[in-house]
């Protein structure tokens, strides 16, 4: 399972991403989401939303093995193990690994889901693996 | 202050001083914030009769307690000033995502006053605030210099700028943010450009903290989930503001050629659905809106990207202007944002002298041998950049349709369709008496913004002038504003139909003060009031004929359409009139009487 994005369909407006900084965090702030949205304005004028495909590619690169999958698929970083190298960061292939001055360490998306119920657009949606 | 960010940044251009202050919970408790702030900070910190072009006029922009937080449309931004159009009251109101990041950079208003003697940009990231060189940009449009401040800055700033028409004090100048969207009406941008600010650029990377998280995050999820499931949310997105288009022409309310008539042959051709069919690319929202009506097109002959037509712009320099190829419209729109123009009055002014020229007020001699015909579209294309740089005729029209009448004579003033020196909008007000009143009385001049009635006109009897009209007109110039107030969109209110009853529960979860809807819309009541009183310290003699309707409506019946033969009857407008007025409480010179001012506390104002 994993969050999909329908690109095609996003009309840049981010309430996804303050449900997400709400979901992880309890705040008020797109720049603490897990998820992006990038604008190509004023040509050729739509959205690039980049989600976590949960691909795994973070837990290979860790070089202390702090990102685990739990049982839901979920790929996560144990903040105690990390060791703040920023491997993972670079190596996301979707970018949407983040860090914050005010967090400890870097975050990613947990499949939590509650970026789909405030999408208008209905961008967003969780899909299972045969959706690859 | 929960819900606020808690600051206000201050910045004197002359001085080249930048400094914070504290947010002041007793402005906060009686203005609330948005329009409201600026509308206070207007009346109490400028001396009386200031000249709108002087350093002294302030440019107050401000976000609401509910910009930035997960709040269908939370991201309205008012832009507070006083008016070069119509020397009163304006305010202009935008959407896009700045409203949201000067919250999360940790101000609630940002406050310029003074003037640069060189072009600069404000450079604001989080509490770095810097005010930089904009030599290299002057002259720039307003969609190129914020492609380029993009690419210099980064994405994640986000840039309002004003274009040459701002540079050259046109008076109707507005101000550009996320390509496409304005704060339009009157001339917040003209102020920007004679305080020689070209642009300002934000970041902010700050929470927004608010009272009570989960009941918050409960009331975020019902009302994005009640948007989700309304009726008209799928035609909504799919047409924007568009869709009204036809509606509009069907009903005869669509400014054609000067508003002499409300319905013009061939409207199909401007139709949300041509337009969707023909140029549109896709849906563009403002910050955490569930029902974008930006509608982002591209006009393939000039290969132009535009945020639009949306409805005011396709009726305005569309019909207005005679003028029924979406292609065309779309052109002018993208010509109009570029040059910093705000597209109702210029669409407004070119119809006017268009008109001028069929009736041999202005000829060829004065406009550089250009013919003006209705439905030229190269004659709008033309007089678009004229207006924007003031060359030839532009000059003339650069200072609106009430000036312009005055200078050019020949009974023009009676076809120059203007409410306080501000051109009318998009909608046709021969038959239409609830609306024709929206326009005579909304605060910053003949805009719709405040009073969309005209649907009770057709809800109700368009032939009857009676006390229910007046009534309408005040409970939405209250309601209406309010949003302004709060930094939020009233869209999702009258187009998707999402219950009112949302806005005061949130609004306590996050401020942790409770008001009930009541006493918001005391709050909405108490700006509409001070605006009054900011007209009359500013205007000798202001009264009544300030909210005197244009002449045409009354003198002349419209031309083809559902309102054909139609006109407003003067002495019912009167009595209409008068009835707002009363219902108001206000004399019957249009003054708020002392027991009203004492009701709503301005009496110490």
């Amino acid at each position: 399972m994993y969050l999909h994005a329908d690109s095609q369909r996003c009309s840049g407006c981010r309430a996804c991403l303050l449900a997400c900084s709400l979901h992880l965090f309890g705040e008020n702030n797109p720049k603490k989401a897990a998820l992006a949205i990038i604008p190509h304005f004023p040509a050729p004028g739509n959205y690039e939303v980049r989600t976590c495909t949960q691909c795994g590619v973070c837990t290979e690169v860790c070089p202390v093995g702090a990102i685990h999958r739990n049982g839901h698929g979920v790929y996560f970083i144990d903040a105690e193990a990390c060791a703040f190298c920023g491997v993972c960061i670079v190596a996301c292939p979707e970018q949407v690994i983040y860090v914050h001055p005010e967090v400890p360490a870097p975050f990613k998306c947990d499949l939590c889901d509650e970026c789909t119920s405030f999408c208008g657009m209905n961008v967003l949606s969780i899909v299972g693996e045969e959706a690859r | 202050m929960k819900g606020y960010a808690g600051r206000i940044l201050r910045i004197d251009l002359t001085s080249r001083r930048v400094w914070t202050e504290p947010l002041d919970p007793a402005m906060a408790e009686k203005f609330l914030s948005g329009r409201g702030f600026g509308a206070y900070l207007l009346y109490t910190e400028t001396e009386p009769g200031l000249a709108p072009l002087s350093p002294q006029n302030p440019l107050i922009i401000s976000a609401g307690p509910l910009s930035g937080l997960l709040v269908p449309g939370a991201g309205k931004l008012d832009i507070t000033a006083k008016s070069p159009l119509t020397g009163g009251y304006a305010s202009a109101n935008m959407g896009g995502m700045l409203a949201a990041e000067l919250k999360y950079a940790g101000y609630d208003s940002v406050v310029i006053t003074g003037s640069a003697d060189q072009p600069v940009y404000l450079y604001i990231d989080d509490d770095q605030v810097q005010i930089g060189d904009a030599s290299a940009y002057w002259g720039l449009g307003s969609l190129t210099l914020e492609e380029r401040l993009k690419r210099e800055l980064g994405e994640d700033f986000q840039i309002a700028t004003i274009g040459p028409a701002a540079e050259n004090l046109v008076h109707y100048a507005c101000i550009t943010h996320d390509f496409g969207r304005q704060a339009g009406r009157g001339g917040v941008g003209t102020v920007m450009g004679a305080k020689k600010l070209k642009a300002i650029a934000v970041r902010g990377t700050r929470s927004i903290p608010v009272a009570d998280l989960e009941a918050y995050r409960e009331r975020a999820r019902a009302m994005f989930a009640a948007c989700r499931s309304a009726e008209g949310l799928e035609a909504w997105q799919r047409y924007g503001t568009s869709g009204v288009t036809s509606w509009s022409n069907e009903i005869g309310v669509f400014p054609t050629r000067n508003f002499r008539g409300g319905t013009i042959e061939g409207y199909e051709n401007l139709s949300g659905e041509v337009m969707r069919q023909a140029i549109v690319v896709s849906d563009k929202a403002c910050f955490a809106c569930p029902s974008p009506c930006g509608k982002y097109s591209h006009v393939r002959k000039q290969d132009v990207h535009v945020e639009g037509p949306e409805y005011e712009t396709t009726a305005m320099l569309g019909g207005n202007c005679g003028l029924t190829d979406i292609q065309d419209v779309a052109y002018a729109n993208w010509l109009a944002d570029e040059l910093g123009l705000d597209s109702i009055s210029a669409g407004n002014c070119i119809g006017f002298a268009m008109e001028c020229y069929q009736r041999g007020v202005i000829g060829p001699a004065d406009t550089d041998g250009l013919e003006l015909r209705f439905g030229d579209s190269e004659v709008v294309f033309t007089l678009l950049k004229r207006i924007a740089h003031r060359g030839g005729i532009g000059d003339a029209l650069a200072e609106g349709v009430k000036r312009a009448a005055t200078k050019w004579g020949g009974g023009s003033e009676a076809w120059a369709i203007q409410v306080k020196g501000m051109e009318q909008s998009g909608y046709e007000t021969h038959y239409a008496p609830s609306m024709l009143l929206a326009y005579m009385t909304c605060d910053v001049g003949a805009h719709h913004n405040r009073a969309w009635a005209v649907t009770y006109d057709i809800q109700m009897d368009r032939d009857s002038y009676t006390p229910d009209k007046a009534a309408k007109v005040i409970e939405l110039q209250h309601i209406r504003p309010l949003f302004d107030c709060l930094g939020c969109c009233r869209l999702q209110w009258v187009e998707i139909g999402l219950d009112l009853a949302y806005y005061a529960p949130i609004l306590q979860a996050a401020t942790g003060v409770h008001r009930s809807w009541d006493d918001l819309l005391t709050i909405s009541e108490r700006v509409w009031n001070l605006t009054r009183l900011y007209w009359m310290r500013e205007t000798p003699g202001f009264g009544r004929d300030w909210d005197a309707p244009p002449a045409r409506f009354y003198s002349e019946p419209a031309v083809a359409g559902a309102g054909d033969g139609r006109k407003a009857d003067w002495e019912s407008v009167q009595a209409l009139l008068d009835e707002y007025y009363r219902q108001r409480g206000w004399d019957r010179q249009g003054l708020p009487t002392p027991q009203t001012l004492a009701r709503l506390g301005l009496t110490e104002l």
